[in-house]
């Protein structure tokens, strides 16, 4: 593999058995990704993109064919390395934030960390840093139902970049914000793609996060039915 | 180390719902070790009482003496054999002799068992010191429920009788010289306490007795030929399992209030496994494994049990502290059980019960708190996520 490559899959299937039909969520999907990329899977609802993400992101297995992340086969993992892999490498960022609700904003930030077992000041430095990225050191102390849909996001970005994984998986990131907030969270989003270096890959049909992109691959019923280079377009007017 | 803290911070961020299920499991505790010390007080209480009135260090029976058969007093006295009467001289043993007699009072007939005692004795702590009367008259001394059955008071004139040894009824007058208040029932209902030497006078039964009491620290107990020693846990019996059944009955008790605190823990439980599934897709999604997160979760329950002990001791100790010094004041009725009780029970409290009760909620709670966690064995990450169970 090439040392570049951070997701490479081949003849990627998932079929997902109900009843007496299976569906073809993917069908030999053929992709390849290399660090620091900004790409994005964009396509109809039912056409695989967040399937494809929870494969390469370890979440789930596929059911022939390979997928393999950071040199490591996803359908030869066991549970425990699929966890950990997740642990290092990882960050996911959600439609619905998925933030901890019990816990503060530094808490949830610090979350990851902690599940690495880095020390309390190692954990502190990073937590800060993180949340400085996303411009919410000063809320440090909120809980997440103290926070507005976008700077929810916001933390759920610091918790998925704190580790400094080499790929950050965002199924529909911005389905739940508005304009203003979506702009803010793609610009933090792509500021830490260029600064850090790491992979993002997204799951969208949200035309803001599509003029954003470097790559965007179309998903139709679990092809691959375009794979192409991007010039983004970040609409200047529409920002603020 | 990061579960335990994991667990302390969820358990404490939801908030009232995790205070109402610590504070009836904390009830759950307080009355456990509050009741099994009220039983525990009890029987030592109980125990306690009846060595220091009866039972002394364990009792020589004649070989008939049955007290439970007052038909076989009239054969059960004998000579004290010279090994007991060597004890009974160095104030280590005393002797009491048991016949059947019949009192006269206020014009009624009622049966009695006439006790002779030695009034010099102090083995017991029967008040035997009053019937040591230099006048010539015949002192008896009664309990005070025996004197609240017969109507008699201190100073009255009674006339008792006897059968002697040649089965010929004999009577005297005799006055009631005191009243003595005692928890033993056994001592008094029925009873009339009379000088030893006397009565056996009377009943031409010179050194006789039905029974020798011998003192508590009494290292050697000789074997006497026609005399049969009771120990203290023989005689104790009843006793033993009187307050074993009265604690019996009490378990149904703990069994209701550990089930109602279980209950509120398992659907706690259950509930926040079903609430919280897309919280642990996101736990997985970040890297927790799925053990961890049963681990996590099991010990948020059981956790429950942790802070229920440390809220039961911040309210429970000052409690039972205040029990233990004050009492439990019983009610006139309580009498009626036929056990040394007193007015008050005072509870007593022993480590090993508190340790015990802890150890036992805990391990309870822990396995109610696992029970509903093995479904997280079969969540997958992506069903979690979308907040589905597998």
């Amino acid at each position: 593999m090439d040392n570049s490559r951070v997701i490479e899959t081949k003849d990627l299937v998932k079929i997902y058995v109900m009843g007496e039909y299976k569906i073809w969520a993917l069908n030999k999907v053929n992709l390849n990704f290399r660090k620091a990329e900004f790409a994005g899977l964009v396509g109809p609802s039912g056409s695989g993109k967040t399937t494809l993400l929870n494969i390469v992101g370890s979440l789930d297995s596929p059911t022939e064919g390979s997928a393999i992340v950071l040199g490591e086969k996803i359908e030869d993992m066991t549970h425990k390395q699929a966890a950990a892999l997740r642990n290092r490498h990882i960050g996911f960022i959600f439609q619905t934030f998925n933030l901890l609700p019990v816990y503060t904003v530094y808490e949830n930030v610090e979350f990851p960390l902690l599940l690495m077992g880095l020390s309390h000041e190692e954990r502190k430095k990073m937590t800060m840093d993180a949340l400085d990225w996303v411009g919410l050191a000063d809320r440090s102390k909120s809980k997440p139902a103290q926070l507005s849909g976008g700077q929810s996001q916001r933390v759920a970005i610091a918790r998925a970049v704190v580790k400094n994984p080499a790929i950050i998986l965002a199924d529909e990131p911005t389905a739940n914000l508005d304009a203003e907030n979506s702009y803010h969270i793609l610009d933090t989003m792509e500021r830490l793609n260029k600064n850090l270096g790491t992979t993002f890959i997204f799951a969208t049909h949200d035309e803001k996060v599509i003029r954003y992109l470097r790559r965007k691959i179309t998903l139709i019923d679990g092809k691959v039915a375009r794979d192409e280079e991007m010039t983004p377009q970040k609409p200047a007017g529409e920002k603020q | 180390m990061i579960i335990p803290k994991l667990a302390l911070r969820n358990l404490l961020g939801a908030g009232i719902r995790t205070w109402l299920n610590v504070i009836v499991l904390s009830f759950a505790f307080v009355t456990i070790v509050w009741t099994q010390g009220l039983y525990r007080g009890m029987s030592r209480q109980v125990v306690h009482a009846t060595v220091e009135a009866e039972y002394g260090g364990g009792q020589y029976w004649q070989e008939n003496y049955d007290p439970l058969d007052p038909l076989s007093l009239e054969d059960a006295h004998s000579v004290i054999p010279e090994s007991l009467n060597s004890l009974i001289k160095n104030n280590q043993a005393t002797p009491i002799l048991v016949i059947q007699g019949t009192i006269y009072p206020n014009g009624r007939i009622q049966p009695v068992l006439i006790k002779g005692i030695d009034p010099q004795q102090k083995i017991l702590s029967i008040p035997s010191y009053f019937l040591n009367t230099e006048e010539e008259e015949f002192p008896a001394l009664i309990g005070t429920r025996m004197a609240k059955s017969t109507g008699l008071k201190i100073g009255d004139e009674i006339t008792i009788r006897w059968r002697d040894a040649n089965n010929t009824f004999d009577a005297r007058d005799v006055r009631i010289v005191q009243i003595m208040n005692t928890t033993v029932q056994s001592i008094d209902q029925g009873q009339i306490w009379v000088p030893l030497n006397m009565i056996q006078a009377l009943t031409l039964m010179e050194n006789e007795a039905s029974l020798i009491v011998v003192e508590k620290e009494l290292k050697t107990i000789p074997e006497v030929s026609g005399w049969e020693f009771k120990t203290l846990h023989f005689l104790h019996t009843d006793i033993r399992e009187m307050v074993k059944t009265k604690s019996s009955g009490a378990m149904v008790m703990y069994f209701i209030l550990i089930f109602l605190a279980m209950l509120a823990i398992f659907d706690t439980q259950v509930l926040s496994i079903f609430r919280r599934r897309k919280e642990m897709g996101t736990l997985m999604a970040m890297g927790m494994t799925r053990l961890k997160i049963i681990q996590l979760i099991t010990l948020e329950g059981a956790l429950h049990g942790v802070l229920a002990a440390i809220v039961a001791a911040a309210y429970g100790i000052p409690l039972l502290t205040l029990f233990a010094s004050k009492g439990w004041a019983l009610p006139g009725s309580m009498d009626d059980w036929g056990i040394a009780l007193g007015e008050k029970i005072f509870p007593a409290y022993s480590a090993g019960l508190v340790l015990g009760t802890t150890v036992l909620v805990l391990i309870i709670t822990t396995i109610v708190s696992f029970l509903p966690t093995r479904k997280i064995a079969k969540l997958e990450p992506t069903d979690a996520l979308r907040g589905r169970m597998s």
